[in-house]
């Protein structure tokens, strides 16, 4: 590890404290030391002159697959992905096969994360055995084994009374409870609900399904109280969902709520000649829809944008659209996304988006990163805001290749990426 | 050829004309043309069917080409050979056309996209099944001459139903005006955006219509119970010996089949002078001959 390193005249970046200006930022002995200008003779200094130096990115919602499915991706390989994607921390989904549903499961997360060596890897625990929505699982030892929240993510829990205990239980841990909201009761479907899906003959999932879930957790959160409650609503995909937020926010209710990028630049159209590519849950929807999730990310009501980096095989992709997987890899190429969504469209300012990657994750899943105070861990992401590129999945890390924007040209590129103070991720030395 | 929502009116029109030519090979005593030979047809059906399966067998048998009968019934399974799997090493064997039909949707389209023989959509999930649809016009074209301001009804399960897409465009694209019957449980969301108008009444719009197309209750693909009992639909949507009092004199009773006799329609209305519906499967011999000879000819001028 470098005792010290120094970035000097990049454009700092920091929301947690309010800081935008050009600046050197110190890291010693893997934390961060200063932030200003740093006039210091230390060993290894990058010039970051024309960059955006920004607290490390996370990314709180990311499929790595182990274990159970290591030939889509491994903890190793998406770790490497999200590094070179300028992600410092990702949060693992648990539904692995088997689960990630005991203390056990969640220190084999830790294990082969620390083997990996890239990126932070935290981990979400199921809330209920075998995400089958019925018994709670073990989220006390869980929770003590440092997983950081909990979710069926896949599936929403169906039975209101074992969602209620949930979040009671969970309160006592002040640890999220995130949702994927579809009430399966609307029937099971494989793309949006409407005239694209009436056309193609497949089966749709009503925006209805995820609203109704969302509105009735919301009334949990309520009938609980204040307390340590804390819920999370995970990729958001309705202009009835982005109300509910606003609502719910505006009573002063313990909810927050995170957006995928697929979900502001498609919509259910891109299905129209049936590539599997475009099957995603919650499934693409509409026009309107990309404008009521961008205004309220304008308006502040969204708290972390996630790439739901959910990587298949392409055997898998190349089933019937009724039968492939649902899922988008793009963890690489996440970032540059959400340039293309919100600030080429003026939804946000660089300060805005870099806070949905930072400090906004960060206080949603309660752990201390997203932020370069002195004295936290020196992850940092130095990213050429200009650079252009063209997305190409045959130079991917992960291994999965299930991705919709190949030969995209984007902008906004990942330089390095820093984590505990060392570099994980350079550019062009690969 | 994966769907009438694909082809333009001339191209509709010229498939129809070449099944007029091939109609007649039907009459001759040899009943073979000689334009496929040495040509190989694979007919790949992951779905029971005996009609369609035949009819494009027998179709494929009179041009003279060789054909290979493929027949499984497909699971779910999401490991083990793919579809995709099955249709490269056919493709391997050195097929020419392929003939699909699934229970997916879109597998028809996922397939031509991915080998290069040509591919025909004998039918694929609730998308579409063109030839149905091509038979179904070129039944009524015979006798009314053209669909122009024809008013015709297709009733019963239209959320599920590939037939229904097929007529809706290729019927609605040659100027007739289609008209959806049945339950709201049974159509599907947005039906307002396609170029039908739909009614919820059978004896409401029946005495308008130049034809009636009375789709097949499909017990095995309709999840949870649209209708409260078959009774009940019967009802309401029965083609019934009483109920065609009401109907015009000419009116042309077509069904794709299976019949469900007693369900949909009652016997002595499918039996009856208004009933085409064995006209449907003889023509659909006919239209059948000019898919498969037109397809093999833009493949050689592609070529």
């Amino acid at each position: 590890m470098n005792s010290e390193l120094l970035i000097k005249n990049g454009r700092v970046i920091d929301p947690a404290n309010g800081i935008d200006g050009k600046l050197d930022v110190l890291i010693e002995d893997g934390l961060v030391s200063a932030v200003g200008r740093v006039q210091k003779e230390v060993e290894t200094v990058i010039d970051a002159e024309g960059k955006i130096v920004a607290p490390g990115l996370i990314d709180m919602h990311v499929h790595f697959r182990e274990p159970g499915d290591e030939e889509e991706e491994t903890i190793s390989t998406g770790s490497a992905a999200a590094v070179k994607g300028g992600f410092t921390s990702v949060v693992c989904m648990p539904n692995t096969r088997p689960p990630i549903e005991s203390e056990t499961d969640v220190e084999y997360v830790h294990r082969k994360a620390r083997q990996a060596r890239k990126t932070h890897v935290y981990t979400m625990g199921a809330i209920t055995k075998g995400r089958e929505g019925v018994e709670l699982a073990e989220m006390g030892f869980m929770s003590e084994a440092g997983a950081v929240g909990f979710t069926d993510d896949g599936r929403g829990v169906q039975n209101p009374d074992v969602m209620l205990r949930a979040l009671k239980y969970a309160s006592m841990f002040d640890v999220v409870v995130a949702q994927h909201c579809e009430d399966t009761g609307y029937g099971e479907g494989v793309m949006n609900s409407g005239y694209s899906s009436s056309i193609l003959g497949l089966g749709g999932i009503d925006y209805l399904a995820e609203e109704s879930m969302l509105w009735r957790d919301i009334q949990l959160v309520k009938k609980l109280g204040r307390g340590c409650v804390r819920y999370h609503a995970q990729h958001i995909s309705t202009a009835g969902s982005a109300a509910l937020i606003r609502k719910a926010k505006k009573e002063g209710l313990s909810v927050t709520c995170e957006v995928t990028g697929h979900h502001l630049l498609f919509t259910e159209e891109q299905c129209m000649d049936y590539d599997t590519n475009y099957k995603v849950n919650p499934p693409l929807r509409r026009q309107a829809d990309i404008e009521a999730l961008k205004a309220a990310i304008s308006e502040g009501l969204v708290d972390a944008l996630v790439s739901d980096h959910a990587p298949h095989l392409k055997s898998e992709k190349e089933l019937e659209f009724l039968t492939a997987p649902f899922g988008i890899a793009s963890l690489e190429c996440a970032f540059s996304l959400y340039v293309k969504a919100l600030i080429d469209e003026g939804v946000l300012d660089w300060s805005g988006l870099i806070r949905l990657l930072t400090c906004g994750p960060a206080g949603v899943i309660g752990v201390d990163k997203g932020t370069l105070s002195k004295g936290r861990q020196g992850d940092v992401t130095i990213i050429d805001p200009d650079a252009e590129y063209e997305i190409d999945v045959n130079t991917f890390r992960s291994k999965s290749r299930n991705c919709p924007y190949h030969g995209w040209k984007v902008k906004g590129r990942v330089e390095k990426t820093i984590v505990g103070g060392e570099v994980r991720y350079s550019r062009g030395d690969e | 050829m994966l769907g009438l929502r694909d082809l333009d009116v001339s191209e509709i029109n010229h498939i129809l004309d070449t099944a007029e030519g091939f109609e007649q090979i039907s009459t001759r005593s040899v009943k073979k043309a000689p334009p496929l030979r040495g040509k190989v047809v694979a007919n790949l059906f992951f779905e029971d069917s005996t009609r369609t399966r035949n009819s494009f067998t027998l179709a494929a048998d009179r041009l003279s080409a060789d054909v290979i009968e493929f027949t499984q019934k497909m699971s779910s399974v999401s490991k083990g050979e793919t579809f995709l799997d099955t249709a490269r090493n056919l493709e391997a064997m050195g097929v020419d056309i392929v003939v699909v039909r699934h229970v997916a949707s879109g597998a028809s389209r996922l397939l031509s996209r991915s080998i290069s023989a040509c591919v025909v959509n004998a039918g694929g999930g609730f998308c579409e099944h063109p030839t149905q649809g091509l038979l179904d016009i070129y039944t009524i074209r015979k006798i009314k001459k053209s669909l122009e301001g024809l008013k015709i009804g297709i009733v019963g399960d239209i959320a599920h139903s590939r037939v229904a897409r097929s007529d809706i465009w290729g019927m609605s694209k040659l100027g007739a005006e289609v008209i959806l019957v049945g339950p709201p449980t049974l159509m599907p969301p947005k039906v307002d955006e396609l170029p039908v108008s739909v009614s919820y009444s059978l004896d409401d719009v029946l005495e308008e219509l130049d034809v009636i197309n009375m789709l097949r209750i499909q017990f095995e693909r309709m999840g949870g119970n649209p209708f409260p009992s078959v009774r009940e639909y019967s009802h309401f949507y029965g083609l019934t010996g009483e109920r065609m009092q009401k109907a015009k004199d000419d009116i042309l009773v077509m069904h794709p089949g299976p019949i469900n006799r007693g369900v949909e329609i009652e016997s002595e209305v499918a039996d009856g002078k208004n009933s085409v519906i064995l006209e449907q499967v003889k023509n659909g011999l006919a239209v059948r001959m000019a898919v498969l000879f037109l397809v093999n000819q833009a493949a050689a001028e592609k070529a």
